[in-house]
């Protein structure tokens, strides 16, 4: 089971572990994207749920409390990009890069002083049966985030295709004048649509900071956010391939980290650009196939709504 | 309850009130951001805004404000082009990290030879070092109809690496010890960019930028191209029924600003910075975001934004030193400008009426 | 005072909005099982009163009362709770979303999708309107998208049915299907509030009429006792000149289209087959069809925004194809879109800007790429007083223009161009009488002076009004255009490919 030096069960099990905060952010910011909103302060969001998760965790000593925490944290700083689009109809793009920048401010403001502190610890949610061998360290021997991170996506698979719900969500994405016509709601559909890519992105990060790292560095999520949002376009906006996606993701980061730890004959600055680059690769060969991709985006995405007569 | 309703017109009047009317904003909530921190708030203001400009070091401050408000106002123009017309380049910091290193890896490939075409060649390649990295979204978004903002991005965080590579390894100063980072341009005199005037802190840089602004704003209001890039902004459509071809002006706005930002990096690593190390950029892409909206993506706002936002890194610094201000609140500080400047943008094409609502 | 023998009663609705008082002390009445119009000209205020019926739009005073009860609708859940339904003119159906999605997102309270379905089915046969829950909106021509709609209200039950301007994408065949529909749906005891302005159409459907202008009611009537003359003057206030013809003999041609085939750049969009035909100098060349069916890509194709082969299109005998839009401008041939707001026009740049949008190449107003400001002021100013263009200025940005006056402006700025082709797109969609009388004369002009004109439109009378020659559009195909004089309804329906779909096996692209 070793190649190169590396362990392929302990690959596999690690890079679910590195999968959760992107796949978190990215399966929030897909329901943001199918209800028409393009948010781009995701790593502003997954750093506040960081800090915050971080500083409720050490605060109660208790993690579960740090992960409500960190939702919470995250689903705040999205409420003031809701504020600015839906009601103020401030252009998206630049309010997502506002967010993201604010966020990475207040984060490290909030983070002072929690520099060297450990935060509690996330056990694994089946204690002894991840000594299994191989199946227990690939299915057993998570901590729960891993799989509640996996009931998100499912949950949010459901939702969208089979409720009412999701129905009007899809629909408000795609065309917010005709769902305006109908009656719906549009800007409280959006805002709570954000909320909830708010709260998923600050579960991120707060899984960054409480078991991924586990401590407080200024900057911790270094681009996740952003490789969550082109995860999101690789996906094509369906849920389980952006499962696909952050496993494939996390499969990368791990693997350029143990092959680093391996002493590979590959520089190690080759090595740690490669997550970046393959993401551009992965955006080249997802928006060339244009066809199917494409229609898949939701068609109001990113534009803003102003009921007129 | 209250409800927007569209002007007929947009409004010149908030056009120019907006910004003014942002600082304010940010400056009463980032006040009681500061109160709340314990740290007197009008003392801060006042030291942020005031003592670099006419308090008791401004003699040496202002000089300061020209430095860092140089590449901030160079890489703003040309990102504001782009965004005018709907192409986001946010990947201005990487840009200008290869500016950097393109240019000073020319310059110090000549050492210690002294020629006066050094410094001249070297900015050609540090305007080409940007352009090569904005050129490989632009042609991504052309060719493969990539979303260059991602791309764009993820390309900092390359540069970053190439950066570290560069500052350790392929430029290292062989004379430096083990220690990181290239020989220092300030003993090398073909190929550094001294201040021009001794105490003022105008380099070739503050000139590239003023020049830049100029030609930015005739560019914009006089040449068919800036009617190009405005029109294809505000309705993409129209653009190409008026014979705009878009894949042209999405390469022409990417390669200027990424030019742009690559000659802003050139200046700062042979000038301010003087050596290229690990951490030299400070982040003046991003910010330049920043300026470019505060500025109304207007080359005169964007010089009158980028002294203002150059105030704010120069008094955060003096605020810090003296007052024990962390220097992450400057940064939320910068961060609610932008927020209040989008959120009071409203005004400019809409108008608030106070009535029942229209619609449930 | 109320009596249970109305459906729908309406006393003294005012609605106004910033500038403009929409309707003013409005009242009308529906029975049960009335075919009742609604008639007046665009901007009447038809739209916003039965918005207000619907729940979208709240008055500002005045009382409506629905089967006898006070009927105070906050929103369109309420109308429908209520017995209301509605059939709009646009903007209510999602084109990546199916039939029966699209069915559920108007019911209040739908069945589980699979039981839709079948429901969707059901009605579709009883109503003789053939439709596939499991087919993609965008997908559908404009005719079977109207179905989902009606089916969507027919769903529910409605004691009234609202339609918005139903008939504009319709084929003739297509038309009296509805009307049979409806006819069924007023004998079963629907009340149905139907708006329009085609005249023919409300006296052969309607038993009672309310007349609307400038939001006020000006008459009600019984519109089988009056003539479409005395409606119209009744909907117009004035009596209408038709445009005056010049018969001008036909010079050489001047624009061939051959065997153009192009897939459409549109999500959902039409690709064109084959279309063929030539203009010649003086001729007027009207292209009818149904709104989808490749119109806008015609117009990508003939204005250079979207290029073809060199040889599929030879302006003056020359090959073309592979030219843009300013090159072909260069050549002669200005162009005029459909929609105004953002393809047409930059809405919210100056009309000096706009003008210089198209001028700048054929009234020379660049300098080595330096822009002729005060040149284009001038231009556009020019076209301001030449086409009687309603504005404070020429500073002003296009959208604060009404839809009449802005298209006024556009069209006059493409014929004050000298042209010698040209290309129109709905030339007087969504502008009211006068304008598209003033609009429709300078095109015939422009015609007599020797320029070679192609009409795209979905208004069949204006086509035959002003066309020599007349082709139809359907389903990117071009039928062989046909001399105006002589052809007959029939005809033309025929040319129109009869109604979509109505064969079960039909599913054609």
């Amino acid at each position: 089971m070793d190649i190169a030096g590396i362990n392929l069960v302990t690959l596999i099990a690690s890079l679910m572990v590195a999968a959760v905060p992107i796949l978190l952010a990215a399966i929030g910011e897909l329901v943001v994207e199918k209800s028409g909103v393009l948010n781009l302060g995701v790593e502003g969001m997954m750093i506040m749920g960081a800090i915050g998760g971080f500083m409720v965790a050490v605060a109660t000593g208790s993690p579960l409390m740090g992960f409500i925490g960190g939702a919470i944290g995250g689903a705040v700083l999205s409420l003031f990009f809701a504020v600015l689009t839906l009601g103020f109809l401030a252009n998206q793009v630049a309010t997502g890069l506002a967010l993201t920048m604010f966020g990475l401010g207040l984060s490290s403001l909030m983070g002072q002083g929690y520099n060297g502190v450990k935060p509690p610890p996330t056990g694994a949610l089946f204690g002894p049966l991840g000594d299994i061998p191989v199946i227990g360290p690939i299915l057993l021997g998570h901590d729960w985030m891993v799989y509640f991170s996996i009931l998100i996506v499912a949950v949010v698979w459901w939702v969208l295709r089979y409720t009412r719900t999701g129905l009007i969500i899809r629909a408000v994405g795609e065309s917010h004048d005709a769902a305006h016509a109908l009656g719906y709601n549009v800007a409280r559909i959006r805002l709570l649509c954000i909320m909830f890519g708010g709260a998923m992105a600050g579960l991120g990060g707060a899984y960054v900071s409480l078991v991924r790292v586990p401590q407080w560095v200024d900057g911790i999520t270094a681009g996740a956010g952003w490789i969550a949002l082109a995860i999101v376009v690789f996906a094509s906006w369906k849920p389980w391939r952006v499962l696909l996606g952050a496993y494939l993701f996390g499969g990368i980061t791990v693997l350029q980290l143990r092959l680093q730890a391996a002493g590979s004959s590959i520089p190690v600055e080759y090595l740690s650009m490669a997550p970046y680059l393959i993401t551009i690769l992965v955006l080249v060969i997802m928006s060339s196939g244009r066809s199917k991709a494409a229609l898949n985006a939701p068609a109001a995405l990113g534009q803003n709504f102003h009921a007129s007569r | 309850m209250l409800r927007l309703e569209k002007r007929p017109i947009p409004s010149r009047f908030w056009l120019y009130a907006t910004p003014v009317v942002a600082v304010i904003l940010t400056m009463i909530f980032g006040g009681l951001l500061f109160a709340a921190m314990g740290v007197n708030p009008f003392a801060v203001i006042k030291t942020i805004f005031w003592d670099p400009l006419f308090g008791e070091f401004a003699f040496y401050l202002r000089g300061q404000l020209l430095v860092k408000a140089g590449p901030l106002i160079l890489i703003a123009i040309g990102l504001s082009l782009g965004f005018r017309a709907g192409i986001w380049n946010i990947g201005a910091e990487g840009q200008y990290i290869m500016g950097a290193i393109f240019g000073a890896a020319v310059g110090l490939a000549f050492y210690p030879t002294e020629n006066r075409l050094i410094f001249p060649l070297m900015v050609i390649a540090g305007a080409f070092g940007g352009w090569v990295w904005a050129m490989i979204p632009a042609i991504l978004k052309t060719r493969f109809n990539t979303n260059e903002i991602l791309v764009s991005l993820m390309l900092v965080y390359v540069a970053q690496t190439i950066l570290a590579k560069a500052s350790t390894g392929f430029l290292k100063n062989p004379e430096g010890m083990g220690f990181p980072g290239s020989r220092n341009f300030s003993s090398f005199p073909a190929a550094a960019n001294p201040e021009l005037i001794a105490g003022s802190g105008l380099h070739w840089g503050g000139v590239t930028a003023v020049l830049v602004a100029l030609a930015a704003w005739v560019l914009l209001s006089r040449h068919i191209i800036g009617f190009q890039i405005r029109l294809t902004g505000q309705a993409p459509r129209a653009a190409r029924f008026a014979g705009v071809a878009p894949k042209r002006l999405v390469v022409l706005c990417m390669g200027l600003s990424g030019a742009l930002a690559g000659l802003a990096g050139l200046f700062e690593v042979t000038g301010p910075a003087g050596q290229i190390s690990i951490d030299f950029n400070v982040g003046y892409g991003f910010t330049a975001i920043i300026v470019a909206f505060l500025g109304r993506l207007n080359p005169i706002g964007i010089v009158l934004a980028g002294i203002l936002m150059a105030l704010t890194y120069v008094g955060g610094e003096m605020a810090s030193t003296n007052l024990g201000l962390p220097s992450a609140a400057i940064q939320v500080f910068q961060g609610m400008l932008l927020f209040f400047l989008l959120a009071v943008d409203v005004f400019t094409n809409y108008r608030v009426r106070f009535g029942r609502v229209e619609v449930a | 005072m109320s009596s249970p023998s109305l459906c729908l009663e309406l006393t003294g609705i005012t609605k106004r909005f910033p500038g403009v008082l929409a309707n003013d002390n409005v009242g009308f009445s529906v029975r049960p099982g009335e075919v009742h119009a609604l008639l007046g000209e665009n901007g009447a205020g038809k739209s916003t009163l039965v918005k207000m019926i619907y729940g979208l739009v709240r008055p500002d005073s005045g009382q409506m009362r629905f089967n006898g009860a006070a009927y105070t609708p906050a929103r369109p859940s309420d109308a429908r709770t209520a017995g209301v339904a509605m059939v709009f003119q646009h903007f209510s159906l999602f084109e990546a979303l199916n039939v029966a999605e699209n069915v559920a997102l108007g019911m209040e309270n739908p069945p589980p999708l699979r039981e839709l379905a079948a429901r969707i089915r059901a009605v579709s046969e009883e109503y003789g309107l053939p439709l596939d829950p499991a087919r993609m909106v965008g997908d559908l021509s404009a005719g079977e998208r109207q179905r989902v709609e009606i089916i969507r209200c027919l769903l529910q039950d409605p004691k009234l049915l609202i339609m918005d301007e139903p008939t504009s994408v319709l084929t003739p065949q297509e038309v009296e299907i509805l009307f049979r529909t409806l006819r069924q749906l007023s004998a079963e005891g629907t009340a149905i509030l139907y708006i329009s302005h085609k005249l023919d159409e409300i006296r052969s459907l309607c038993d009672g009429a309310t007349i609307l202008r400038r939001g006020k009611v000006v008459a009600t009537c019984v519109p089988k006792e009056k003539t479409s003359r005395e409606l119209a003057e009744m909907m117009v206030g004035a009596t209408l000149n038709p445009p005056e013809r010049r018969p001008g003999e036909k010079g050489e041609v001047v624009l061939g289209v051959t065997d153009l085939s192009v897939a459409s750049p549109i999500p959902f969009g039409t690709s064109l087959k084959e279309v063929t035909f030539t203009v010649a100098r003086g001729e007027v060349l009207g292209i009818a069809g149904v709104a989808g069916n490749g119109q806008d890509e015609l117009l990508l194709a003939l204005s250079g925004e979207l290029r073809v082969a060199p040889d599929k299109l030879r302006i003056k005998g020359h090959a073309a194809g592979d030219l843009g839009p300013n090159e072909r401008r260069r050549t002669g041939l200005v162009a005029a879109p459909e929609d105004r707001y953002g393809h047409a026009a930059a809405p919210d740049m100056t009309l000096v800007e706009n003008a210089f949008l198209t001028g700048a190449i054929r009234k020379g107003l660049t300098r080595h790429g330096f822009i002729d400001w005060a040149g284009a002021k001038a231009y556009a100013e020019q076209v301001i007083r030449d086409y009687d263009v309603r504005t404070p200025g020429s500073y002003v940005a296009a959208r604060a223009l009404s839809g009449g006056n802005l298209q006024k402006f556009l069209i006059g700025r493409e014929l004050d161009q000298s042209p010698e082709i040209i290309v129109i797109n709905q030339p007087t969609w969504g502008v009211d009488a006068a304008a598209a009388a003033a609009i429709r004369q300078a095109i015939l002009n422009r015609a007599a002076e020797g320029a070679g004109v192609v009409v795209i439109s979905q208004d069949l009378d204006e086509l035959l009004e002003i066309s020599d020659s007349f082709a139809v559009l359907n389903a990117g195909r071009l039928t062989k255009p046909r001399p105006v004089e002589g052809l007959t309804i029939d005809q033309i329906g025929l040319m129109m490919g009869g109604a979509h779909g109505m064969e079960v096996a039909h599913h054609g692209h």
